[in-house]
């Protein structure tokens, strides 16, 4: 009796799914109008889907968030679906799920933030023609209402790559990053050029931890390249990255006469380098290389709203957009040293200088 | 008459199964009152409707004739009721104090007062004859003093009434005479008994009255002074009950099995059969008897494949059967009712019908092309029941339901189903009433007389003397002797067994 | 109470409860329950999208239920379904993407090599179980760990070059149906549904009605009984793990084949195994239980989605109505006892 029961609930469940599928595949339009009437028509408005961080993550999605928030102050939206709102990702499952349902709410622009919502935005781009899509450190070609962002990381690690070639003594300096990838290879890539150019007898030392959420694998590294005589690490690794601040703060606990630098990424890591020696405050960060994800959210909104959606191009954001730089903390470096990079930050922009994206011998 | 307790009417079902059918027990103060049922007859059932556990759907109870609603075992308690447990509720890793005063510890400033309680528990047990060390670990002492515990836990809650379930079935014979002086000495202290048990040397030894119930209705409450252990046993069985099994002389013929100087070795690797020598025949019964640990059950586990012979050769009908894994011995037709029913003879959670086919399940026609045919399987299942007159409410039943008896049944009906050439039968009457360590005992001299071997493994010198055709003493993983029961005394046995004496080799009729 | 209907009634009672109890929170916590649980219901079933999306969520979990309830059945537990169930997304996602067959041969295998795979991930701790008494629990963890890193690192070196995933894999491998994305207006569902309910079909014949569940039953009830009646108990553990590692493995091939089309480097466990534990929980641990369960973590995963943006309320608030009805099915014994008291009332 009660499995009859099962079954017919069962039957129910899935009969009214197909049901429900059946109605929804032609009745798109009429599903659209009912929507459109509780939407004032002339708003624009922007919808964000996190990658599993989740807005908070104090790196990237937080990043961005922040820009759409900015954008909605300086046009007076709202956070909500009349305005701007984000869509946080709970697993890898969940983003097509989570654009889609920014499509149903009838968002006017969508960022997917981070390479790993690619293949979605791919696909669902593929299957909502009529709505646009951007995605933040990827490239999504052939897409007509898919812009891309990138970011020349290479040029901001040179400059950072400068101000570590002028302040290493020992002539030993080191990259940690994450995965062996082309995104992080650029990275490493600007950081090398921007040492060799203003110290060509300094040794950069690369390396890749496999992984950007190791903590202890990255303090393994650190204190490997310390040991060995290198003086400045610069890391693109995320949380793996930790550990080199760690162990770097370790040293400078147990000899604070040394000096050792560590060179943060994607945001200003000046808090992450202080450490407390005998009672006086220390920082092991030399300054480090921001990327403003923020800043490129915001330009792309705002070109969009204004009706000059980029569709299918590729944006790469640079040092003359603010978009990467060197960060605002910078109580570690001579005056000489932000002179130098400044000097070189103009050439850069000017296009005097050309920045590879590959380190030498890859 | 002053009753403590009546128990009027009372009925109880489960699911439809009627377990209790208008009972009615009367204790009056100061008497041990047997309550004498065979397994499954509803006693447990009675019981646990007065300690609170179950509902009763009819009949009230009285206790100090007032009426009484007895909703969980805390109001039982209240009223003076204090049980006994068949399976010890204790906590091993607790003394013996911590165990009797839990649940109502004396506190003082928030803390328990182990020093109060010990002494607490010191008086009573002086006052009761019941001599515990109250601060030995529950898991250091034997099962004797831990049934004091249980009894010390119902007194410190301060009971009046206590209810002993089958308390002498995990006891030795010395620690059932103790367990007696004790009972004795608390009806001089005032309190009342209830006495569950199948056992009617107890009774008659201990009781003053007794209330007899039979397949969960009440046949009546007779004086103890005014009957016989026949008379009880007639009304628990509901018939005459011989002691003394019939049977007609044996006639062996060719043998069966054969074991020459074997040799296997216990689960921690000590060699526990020693070059034994055996032959059982077709239409005989032999009785193995010896003291337990003897290697009586390494013996059996090599026959079956489940334990590794050292060296030497086990025979059936003449083919060598020797270290077969256990399907193949029994393929082969060898039978085993185990000694440890629970453990080993039955899948408890599996319903008694699918615990019917637990050898044969792979076979035609329980299984065709690896299916399982449930009609065919549920079809034996019923025959069987039936057959051996296993009670159960129905064969979709979960073994563990049944009682100890009517799980023997099911299992010998199943063994002897398969028409083995030979049946091992371990310890098969432990802890059965008379009705079914009759009704086992018919089956295997039945078995005997269609001319398959039987080998009976008994620690009860009465079952081995009157069961078997011939009897071999195990000592130290050897057979000392072959002896002829109707010529052999239970002395001789027992000097046997310590392996005081032994026959010489060519006495042996091996 | 007859046992079948405490078998039911104690999840659907959990689970009112820990609806119940999440409003409670939700309005402690100065959220509207009412438009909370409105937002659920739509993120999960309020469009035919929502709809595939719930079925699309519901397929692994089947699968990874039906491990669990598989090796619990026959006295085992495995926490190695995570584990299992991504060397199966690998094998499934490898095959996928090496060969060129037709759809006939291609598809078939490629299931097959995620069953494989997931079987081999049980077989370890199968064996050692049997052989060596080592318990399972801790196998089976210590097995996860070498499955993540294993084929991150096969993904990373081996069947791409320093890439964070695989190629998509072919169409010939694919789940994908296109009919589903016609009728459910392009959620991801796909056809492997189909085949999570053949699965439960299949573990329910095989525990219930095959020899070879009858042993695996009665193995795991009791090992020595069964060894008494001259079953073979150590093949039955090794078997028992194969086959739950089978179901996991093929749970991963939903993902692997369906949802995603790839295989990916994961930063940490996927959560669907360790969920197919709860599922198995829920669902009494039977064929049908567990796709009633899977069919609710499901709705309340995809439903939960949609909760921030339609009212406001965050979506771990989900995680706290999952955790709670896992906690209410497991205290089914306060359930039990509340049920007769009712039924006592009502006489």
């Amino acid at each position: 009796m009660t499995k009859r029961k099962f079954g017919f609930a069962m039957s129910l469940v899935l009969a009214a799914g197909t049901i429900l599928g059946a109605c929804g595949g032609g009745d798109n339009d009429s599903e659209k109008s009912e929507k459109d009437s509780s939407k004032k028509d002339d708003q624009f408005t922007v919808a964000m889907v996190t990658d599993v961080g989740g807005v908070d993550d104090k790196s990237f999605n937080q990043s961005a968030w922040e820009g759409l928030q900015e954008f909605g102050k300086d046009n007076g939206l709202e956070k909500g679906t009349n305005g701007f709102d984000y869509i946080q990702s709970k697993s890898d499952a969940d983003y097509k799920t989570n654009l889609n349902t920014a499509v149903r709410n009838k968002f006017d622009l969508i960022y997917g933030i981070g390479y790993k919502l690619k293949p979605a935005i791919e696909e669902v781009s593929k299957q909502r023609k009529d709505s646009h899509f951007a995605i933040v450190d990827d490239v999504i070609e052939g897409q007509d209402n898919v812009a891309s962002i990138t970011f020349k990381e290479h040029e901001g690690s040179f400059l950072v790559g400068v101000a570590a070639g002028l302040s290493t003594k020992s002539n030993k300096i080191g990259f940690i990053g994450g995965t062996d990838s082309d995104l992080i290879n650029k990275f490493a890539a600007g950081f090398e050029a921007g040492v060799k150019a203003v110290n060509p007898k300094a040794d950069v030392k690369i390396e890749f931890a496999g992984a950007f959420d190791k903590a202890d694998k990255g303090q393994q590294m650190a204190s490997a390249m310390y040991g060995s005589g290198i003086d400045v690490i610069y890391h693109a690794a995320g949380a793996t990255g930790n550990g080199v601040f760690t162990e770097a703060k370790n040293l400078k606990q147990k000899n604070p006469e040394k000096d050792i630098w560590v060179i943060g990424v994607d945001r200003d890591q000046a808090e992450e380098g202080k450490v407390t020696v005998k009672g006086k405050e220390q920082n092991v960060t030399l300054t480090s290389m921001v990327k403003r994800v923020d800043i490129a959210v915001k330009d792309l909104a705002t070109k969009a709203k204004e009706g000059k959606f980029p569709g299918g191009e590729l944006l790469e954001y640079g040092l003359e957009d603010d978009a990467v730089s060197i960060a605002p903390t910078q109580d570690n470096l001579s005056d000489e040293v932000k002179k130098a990079v400044a000097e070189w930050s103009e050439k850069i922009k000017k296009g005097e200088v050309k920045v590879p994206v590959k380190p030498e011998g890859k | 008459m002053e009753y403590v307790i009546e128990m009027l009417g009372i009925r109880k079902e489960f699911n439809g199964f009627v377990a209790n059918d208008d009972i009615t027990l009367q204790l009056r103060k100061g008497e041990i009152h047997a309550l004498l049922g065979e397994n499954g007859a509803g006693k447990s059932t009675l019981m646990n409707v007065l300690f609170g556990l179950y509902q009763p759907e009819k009949g009230e109870i009285k206790v100090h004739g007032k009426k009484a609603d007895i909703s969980n075992p805390n109001v039982a308690n209240e009223l003076g009721i204090g049980m006994v447990h068949q399976h010890f509720m204790l906590v091993d890793t607790f003394t013996v104090t911590e165990n009797i005063i839990l649940g109502k510890e004396p506190k003082a400033g928030g803390k328990i007062d182990i020093k109060k309680a010990e002494q607490k528990v010191r008086e009573i047990s002086e006052q009761y004859g019941l001599a515990v060390d109250p601060t030995a670990k529950v898991a250091d002492i034997s099962v004797g003093m831990q049934q004091r515990v249980e009894i010390l836990k119902t007194l410190y809650r301060g009971a009046e009434i206590l209810i002993f379930d089958e308390p002498t079935a995990v006891l030795t014979p010395q620690e059932i005479k103790e367990l007696i002086q004790i009972m004795k000495t608390l009806i001089k202290e005032g309190k009342s008994i209830i006495l569950i048990t199948h056992k009617l040397k107890e009774i008659m030894e201990v009781c003053d009255r007794v209330t007899v119930i039979r397949k969960g209705k009440g046949i009546g409450t007779v004086n103890v002074s005014e009957t016989d252990p026949n008379h009880l046993a007639s009304l628990m069985v509901g018939r005459e009950v011989t002691f003394k099994t019939e049977k007609t002389e044996a006639q062996p013929k060719e043998n069966v099995l054969e074991i020459n100087s074997l040799f296997v070795k216990d689960a921690r690797g000590i060699q526990a059969v020693r070059g034994l020598n055996l032959t059982v025949h077709a239409g005989e019964i032999v009785g193995i008897c010896g003291v337990d640990g003897n290697g009586q059950s390494e013996l059996i586990e090599a026959i079956t494949g489940l334990q590794k012979a050292e060296s030497g050769s086990i025979l059936l009908s003449g083919k060598d059967i020797t270290n077969l894994k256990p399907r193949k011995v029994t393929e082969q037709g060898v039978a085993h009712i185990p000694q440890d029913r629970h453990k080993h003879g039955l899948v408890l959670d599996f319903p008694i019908g699918e615990n019917m086919v637990l050898q044969t399940y792979y076979q035609q026609p329980y299984s065709k092309a690896g299916v399982l045919n449930y009609k065919e399987i549920y079809k034996k299942a019923g025959r069987l029941i039936k057959e051996y007159d296993v009670r159960t409410p129905s064969e979709y039943t979960p073994a563990r339901a049944l009682s100890g008896g009517n799980q023997q049944k099911a299992i010998i009906g199943r063994e002897v189903d398969r028409d083995p050439e030979l049946l091992i039968a371990a310890q098969p009457t432990r802890g059965l009433d008379v009705g079914a360590i009759e009704f086992i005992h018919k089956r295997l001299i039945e078995q005997r007389d269609k001319e398959k071997a039987v080998l009976l493994i008994s620690f009860e010198l009465d079952e081995i003397l009157n069961i078997s055709d011939r009897i071999a003493v195990i000592y130290e993983g050897e057979i000392v002797a072959i002896v002829d029961p109707k010529e052999t005394t239970e002395q001789e046995l027992g000097l046997l067994m310590a392996g005081s004496k032994r026959k010489e080799a060519g006495e042996m009729n091996v | 109470m007859s046992k079948r209907f405490s078998n039911l009634a104690v999840p659907v009672v959990s689970v009112l409860l820990g609806l119940i109890a999440g409003a409670i929170i939700m309005l402690i916590s100065g959220y509207d329950p009412i438009s909370g649980y409105a937002a659920l219901w739509n993120g999960a079933f309020g469009d035919s999208f929502y709809v595939g999306e719930t079925l699309r969520q519901m397929t692994p979990y089947i699968f990874a239920g039906l491990a669990v309830a598989f090796a619990f059945r026959t006295g085992l537990f495995n926490i190695g379904v995570e584990g299992q169930l991504l060397v199966g997304w690998l094998a499934a996602v490898w095959v996928g993407v090496a060969f060129d067959l037709p759809k006939i041969i291609h598809l078939p295998l490629s299931l097959l090599a995620a069953a494989a795979a997931g079987a081999l991930w049980g077989l370890i701790p199968g064996i050692l179980k049997a052989r060596l008494h080592v318990h399972e629990v801790i196998v089976t963890i210590m097995m996860n760990y070498v499955a993540l890193h294993l084929t991150n690192h096969l993904i990373r070196n081996v069947i791409s070059d320093q890439s964070d995933s695989t190629e998509a894999v072919k169409e010939t491998a694919s789940l994908k149906s296109s009919f589903f994305e016609s009728l459910t207006d392009f959620s991801s569902l796909h056809n492997g549904i189909y085949l999570g309910l053949i699965a439960a079909v299949i573990m329910w014949f095989m525990l219930e009605k095959t020899t070879l569940g009858y042993e695996l039953r009665s193995v795991g009830y009791s090992q020595h009984a069964s060894q008494y009646a001259g079953m073979n108990v150590s093949r039955n553990i090794v078997l028992s793990m194969v086959i739950s590692g089978a179901f996991a493995g093929l749970g991963g091939a939903m993902e692997g084949l369906g949802t995603f089309g790839n295989a990916f480097l994961h930063s940490g466990f996927s959560g669907v195994g360790f969920d197919g534990i709860a599922v198995a929980l829920l669902g009494g641990n039977a064929a049908i239980g567990v796709v009633l369960a899977s069919l609710l973590f499901g709705a309340l995963k995809v439903g939960a989605l949609n909760m921030p943006i339609e009212s406001g309320v965050p979506n771990e608030l989900v995680e706290i109505v999952i955790a709670l009805i896992i906690f209410f099915v497991a205290s089914s014994y306060m359930i039990k006892w509340l049920l007769s008291r009712f039924k006592k009332e009502e006489k």
